[in-house]
């Protein structure tokens, strides 16, 4: 069997799998559907999360943005890694302890409003479509690109593209396991999707690391290749690839990697998951879990990225373009695929040139073949992409199916509804969710590209003040939680807005309206909205009466991972009134 | 009876999670983004420093320090008495003691 073949086979392997584990965990509850019963193990959930979390983008693409950022890059690896810290210590063990499905309801019952809690769910939604739109999306592309030669005579029958066929494959699966099993079949089925996505990940890495350095293990091996990747850089670019702030100013650096982590702990769709363990304390040993989960990939990522780059370099050191193209395999093969513009190459072109020529995601998806891997297992790599995308959009199709039937059916537009009712909702919304998504990734807006701005942006200036202000300070009201979410909302949505003005909307912009705010460009303008938002929800409440005593005793049960009992909190409050005060201040 | 007032818990659990979060500002933000340049005139392994820390310490160090959350609030629960109490959110009030 070749690299066609061998796709296939692990693709319908793992696919089969997905399905099995998910006619094995159907479920019967909402509980069952929105928190897998809150039954889920630690270290699963922590997989769970995991496979969450690392999307196609993180698969495909992140080695690659690292490698053309060079130092820059790490702006991706802290952020998208560092905002698990705030995550642990100040958000799930907390949610954790008020035990409800959705973030949303957070929201709403901590500020004891429903305008709140439509504010959440509208902007849950928001984040959440956009989100999930690139996921559907990078379904179609990794089928495309790894099963074309199969697939392109099933489109010419049918009539349709290669990449349409993938996104609805991919809906199909996602559907089936995401409606029969919920959050319980949506959790086991990421935890097989980890496994899958990070073998897939480290085989290729460890492989390349061993030829390149004779050192197998990647960390270790790049102290070994960065010298002299950064000797070539300096030859042929002009600067070490190590050196930081050539693409960003440290302004920018800082404002996206707060940005990043800010809006990694902001994200419903992996807060919602610290919802579904036993108890507080697992809700901490999760967060543990999942970060040390993705943290093998995250730090060998940079390392691909720096194996490839230099790979490529001191190829063109040793052979020039023109050679490059005659002796290796792996250039002509992916100029066939479209991902290398070799007509543009010459004799004597520079490198700056030539690496421009170069589609980033090639990084990840030439390494098997650079490092001389069997047709085997290149059909692992594949699947393992797979994973990666399909773990990720099925996480966001569930988030979107909670906030539009638990947030905004079963508790504001029919409060009284039966169990059955709301699960039949919820199975309803996800298969109107799946197809919505499945139609954006099928007709990608302009923005897609842009939607990792606006999803972060918008959850770190409008969740995460509101959510960390709710458990830590008592005095903080509906009043000023409903402005800050306001104000953090448009602030970031109208800056990205005129910033990507050309991006959003090609056809009547063709420059950005700003060029940036004080020197922040677009992608980290949700650390200003973040602040706007926190000096907001500050004022306001001080400027309003304090919230109700069931909300303040609330905040107090919240704050101590045992039930805290109606007498407890009543001598707690009798003995000293001011305790309240200070404990929040 | 507790053996440590929900007070005096909760004061316990803020300055822990104070100190951790000074901690991931100083390895994330400080080394690896304002204090870049500085330390990348250590080299060490044939990797700057600066460059080190952005891109694998600073993830290294970020695990940790969950982990160390993990364990002190482990600890702290148990010393409060609040070890053994199996699943809080479906026994009801005072149960686990």
């Amino acid at each position: 069997m070749g690299i066609i073949g061998w796709t296939f086979f692990w693709v319908g392997i793992t696919f089969a799998l997905y399905i099995g584990i998910a006619i094995w965990s159907r479920v019967s509850t909402t509980a069952g559907f929105y928190v897998a019963g809150q039954g889920v193990p630690t270290v699963a959930n922590g997989m769970a999360v995991a496979a969450d979390w690392m999307s196609a983008a993180s698969f495909i693409s992140m080695a690659g943005l690292v490698a053309f950022l060079g130092s820059d890059g790490s702006v991706y690896l802290m952020g998208w890694t560092g905002g698990y810290v705030l995550l642990a210590l100040l958000l799930a063990p907390f949610l954790r302890k008020f035990g409800k499905f959705t973030v949303p309801d957070f929201v709403g019952t901590r500020y004891y409003s429903n305008v709140a809690r439509v504010v959440a769910a509208i902007v849950t939604l928001f984040v959440s479509f956009t989100y999930v739109a690139g996921q559907m999306r990078g379904v179609g592309v990794v089928f495309g690109r790894y099963l074309e030669p199969v697939l392109q005579p099933i489109s010419q029958v049918v009539g349709l593209e290669v990449i349409t066929l993938g996104v609805i494959a991919g809906m199909f699966v996602v559907a089936t396991y995401a409606v029969l099993g919920g959050m319980k079949g949506i959790t086991y089925t990421q935890v097989a999707q980890y496994c899958v996505l990070i073998f897939a990940y480290m085989l290729p890495a460890v492989a390349i690391a061993f030829l390149l350095a004779g050192n197998p293990i990647p960390h270790i091996a790049i102290g070994d290749v960065l010298p002299r990747l950064d000797g070539l850089s300096e030859e042929f670019l002009g600067t070490n690839y190590s050196d930081p702030f050539q693409n960003f100013s440290m302004l920018n650096v800082f404002c996206i990697t707060v940005a990043l982590m800010v809006g990694t702990a902001g994200l419903p769709h992996v807060i919602v998951r610290f919802y579904t363990v036993k108890k507080v304390r697992d809700a901490r040993w999760s967060a543990f879990w999942a970060l040390l989960f993705i943290a093998i990939l995250y730090t060998i990522a940079p390392a691909v990225g720096m194996f490839a780059k230099y790979y490529i370099l001191s190829s063109f050191s040793d052979l020039g373009a023109m050679g490059m193209l005659a002796e290796e395999e792996w250039v002509r093969n992916w100029a066939q695929a479209g991902l290398i513009q070799t007509e543009a190459w010459t004799d004597g072109m520079s490198a700056e040139a030539m690496l421009q020529t170069i589609d980033r995601d090639i990084i990840v998806l030439a390494t098997p073949e650079i490092a001389g891997l069997s047709a085997i297992l290149v059909g692992i790599v594949a699947a393992g992409g797979m994973a990666a995308a399909l773990s990720t959009a099925s996480g966001l199709l569930l988030v979107i199916s909670s906030s539009v039937a638990h947030d905004i059916y079963a508790e504001i537009i029919n409060p009284n509804a039966p169990d059955e009712r709301r699960l039949l909702a919820g199975r309803v919304t996800i298969v109107v969710a799946v197809v919505l998504a499945g139609l954006l990734g099928i007709y990608p807006l302009g923005f897609v590209a842009e939607v990792v701005a606006f999803a972060f942006g918008l959850a770190a200036a409008a969740f995460f003040p509101v959510i960390v202000l709710g458990i830590f300070w008592k005095r903080c009201t509906k009043e000023g939680a409903i402005a800050g979410m306001i104000v953090g909302l448009t602030f970031t949505f109208s800056l990205i807005i005129l910033m990507r003005a050309h991006v959003v909307l090609p056809f009547i912009f063709e420059t950005p309206i700003l060029e940036s705010f004080l020197g922040v460009n677009a992608q980290g303008i949700g650390t200003v909205g973040m602040i706007l938002s926190f000096a907001t929800i500050f004022i306001v409440s001080k400027m309003t009466d304090p919230p109700p005593q069931e909300v303040q005793d609330l905040v107090e049960q919240i704050r101590y991972p045992r039930v805290i009992t109606a007498e407890e909190l009543a001598e707690g409050s009798q003995v000293s009134p001011g305790q309240a005060e200070a404990g929040g201040a | 009876m507790p053996k440590m007032s929900r007070e005096e818990y909760w004061q316990k659990q803020l300055r822990r999670t104070l100190i951790l979060l000074s901690v991931w500002f100083v390895v994330g933000l400080l080394s690896g983004v304002l204090l870049i340049e500085p330390l990348n005139t250590f080299v060490f392994g044939g990797i700057p420093f600066g460059f080190w820390m952005a891109q694998q310490g600073s993830i290294f160090v970020f695990v940790s320090l969950i982990l160390i959350y993990a364990v002190a609030s482990d600890r702290l629960d148990a010393e409060a008495g609040l070890a053994e109490v199996d699943d809080e959110s479906t026994s009801g009030p005072g149960a686990g003691h």
